[in-house]
């Protein structure tokens, strides 16, 4: 049996691997709820009830978003490798992963939106409508807005999701921490570097929830309640 | 001023609207009672343009503005204020805040915003709470709030929909209040829609009653409580329980309404002394619609002249409503 890894090459194996993940997971939330918002909002406003309501367009949009959310990560990771070779000019590394963890994502968004805004209640937007708001303004104003603590959550549970697809960023030398623990870890009997792995991960993934249900907190005007 | 001709509003074949027309002078004050699945929502929901009735019009000063798209119906809607029926404030905005909704929505720039919000804190009395959050307001400060948003716009109509419903005695009458001062400085023509009678006792000018779906009564409450057989003056005014032995020592028993100062102060004492007959009040008593007394009294005469009297107790301006006990139909 070979003599554990020194910690100082532990916390720099850490600290590469960190960077990987906090790159490939910021950059693909940022992607997921740029394009899962917009998803989210047009699911609520086409369905049974919205401003626009539009059962056809609502039902395939449905389908489309819910295929996406079904298929398995270490599939789409594989299968999207001419589309990520076509984007990003390539199909390893730490870029490469982007691509898949975003279009993953968006349809988790999508859904998760969507459902936010539902639960804007039907006298709040129906109140905003007899003002002769806009439907842009409405989205805006009153679903965006009046969901914004909930909006915020939802991001943060992207994140959290995100960082656990990217443990399969391996499979395409995406590094990260997932990997970290899998192949210097796991594979190579170190179970210095495989705790330590766990431990980190567990650290950062609960201060990014902290963090998030911070901001969610702060955006929430209701907190103020004095009764 | 609003008109509402013939409307008709189906849903799933089930007839809620079966031709109601309405016409509410500009600056008065229509209340819309009747009971549940009357149709009261459905009509209300066709005024706030929020559903499109299957047939006739909703003139708001001569124009119709049931068949409008785009942005020619989002300008109409500006010109109805709505108070929604239940919370419909945005929580995540200040008091000041959901009062400029609808000046956003309408283009108007900041500062004139800002001047205009303040106004109507001042009206709806809660200037105080601008920066308060809906979740720090109580209810009818809360619902005193949607009424100033829905008045924010400048609109020529302003539609309640059950404002009272979910609010104690006390609060009511700050929001009836409110609704009334929206009248009487704001000229605003209001429809309030509830299914309390006390809204209409405290400040509508006008009452329509719905029954399935069709408008049963409509008039001024003043000239509707004088109607015997109305479901107005039925409901407004008090009850007249009477224990019988009472009513059998004397010769007449007739119930009679009075409107205004005069007529409830001074008519039977008046009554009494010309005919010399005796003349008790035995049953009912006093209300006010807004300003006005208002009594339904059941009165005992004794006396040889006591049909003169009540003749005259009716020539003079009450409305002697039925004779229970002597010859019937009264001056009826």
């Amino acid at each position: 049996m070979r003599s554990a890894t020194p910690w100082s090459d532990v916390v720099s194996y850490l600290v590469e691997a960190t960077g990987e993940t906090l790159y490939m997971v910021g950059v693909s939330t940022v992607i997921a709820t740029a394009f899962g918002i917009p998803v989210g909002v047009w699911l609520q406003l086409t369905a049974p009830g919205g401003l626009r309501p539009a059962p056809v367009l609502h039902r395939v949009l449905g389908f489309i978003t819910d295929l996406g959310r079904s298929m398995p990560f270490i599939v789409l990771l594989v299968a999207l490798t001419s589309v990520t070779r076509l984007i990003v000019g390539g199909s390893i590394g730490s870029t490469a992963v982007i691509v898949p963890l975003a279009v993953g994502a968006i349809p988790f968004v999508g859904r998760l939106v969507q459902n936010i805004l539902s639960e804007v209640h039907v006298t709040v937007v129906e109140a905003a409508v007899t003002t002769g708001a806009s439907t842009l303004r409405i989205v805006r104003s009153v679903l965006i807005r009046e969901s914004l603590p909930a909006l915020i959550n939802a991001i943060g549970v992207t994140v959290i999701a995100l960082i656990g697809y990217s443990a399969m960023a391996g499979v395409i030398g995406g590094g990260g921490l997932g990997d970290l623990a899998i192949r210097e870890g796991y594979q190579r009997f170190n179970d210095r570097i495989l705790w330590s792995t766990v431990a980190w991960l567990a650290v950062l993934t609960t201060l990014i929830q902290l963090g998030f249900t911070r901001a969610a907190r702060a955006s929430d005007r209701r907190r103020h309640a004095s009764v | 001023m609003i008109t509402v001709e013939n409307l008709t509003k189906s849903f799933q074949g089930v007839n809620a609207l079966n031709g109601v027309t309405l016409d509410v002078e500009a600056g008065t004050v229509l209340g819309v009672v009747g009971p549940s699945g009357a149709g009261k929502s459905t009509l209300a929901r066709c005024v706030a343009l929020l559903e499109r009735p299957d047939s006739g019009a909703i003139r708001v000063d001569g124009t119709d503005i049931t068949a409008l798209d785009g942005s020619a119906l989002r300008a109409a809607r500006r010109q109805i204020g709505v108070v929604p029926q239940g919370d419909s404030l945005l929580r995540q905005r200040t008091a000041a805040g959901n009062i400029a909704l609808p000046l956003e929505s309408a283009g108007i720039p900041g500062p004139q915003r800002r001047t205009r919000v303040g106004e109507l804190l001042d009206l709806v009395g809660l200037t105080d709470k601008a920066a308060a959050y809906p979740d720090q307001l109580s209810g009818g400060q809360r619902q005193r709030i949607a009424v100033a948003r829905a008045l924010a716009a400048n609109p020529s109509v302003l539609l309640a929909d059950e404002p009272t419903s979910a609010l104690d005695p006390e609060t009511t009458g700050s929001v009836l209040t409110v609704l009334d001062r929206a009248r009487a400085e704001l000229g605003v023509t209001v429809l309030v829609v509830t299914h309390d009678m006390g809204v209409v006792r405290k400040i509508c000018d006008d009452v329509a009653v719905l029954e399935q779906g069709r408008v049963v009564e409509h008039g001024k409450v003043l000239d509707l409580v004088n109607d015997a057989g109305s479901r107005t003056s039925s409901a407004l005014l008090p009850a007249v329980d009477l224990n019988p032995i009472n009513e059998s020592t004397y010769d007449r028993v007739a119930d009679v309404v009075l409107v205004g100062f005069a007529a409830v102060g001074a008519l039977l004492p008046e009554a009494a002394h010309r005919f010399s007959v005796e003349l008790n009040i035995v049953g009912g008593g006093l209300t006010r619609l807004g300003e006005t007394p208002v009594a339904r009294f059941r009165l005992g005469l004794n006396g040889e002249r006591s049909d003169s009297a009540l003749e005259w107790i009716s020539e003079a301006g009450g409305a002697v409503q039925r004779s229970l006990k002597g010859p019937q139909g009264v001056a009826a």
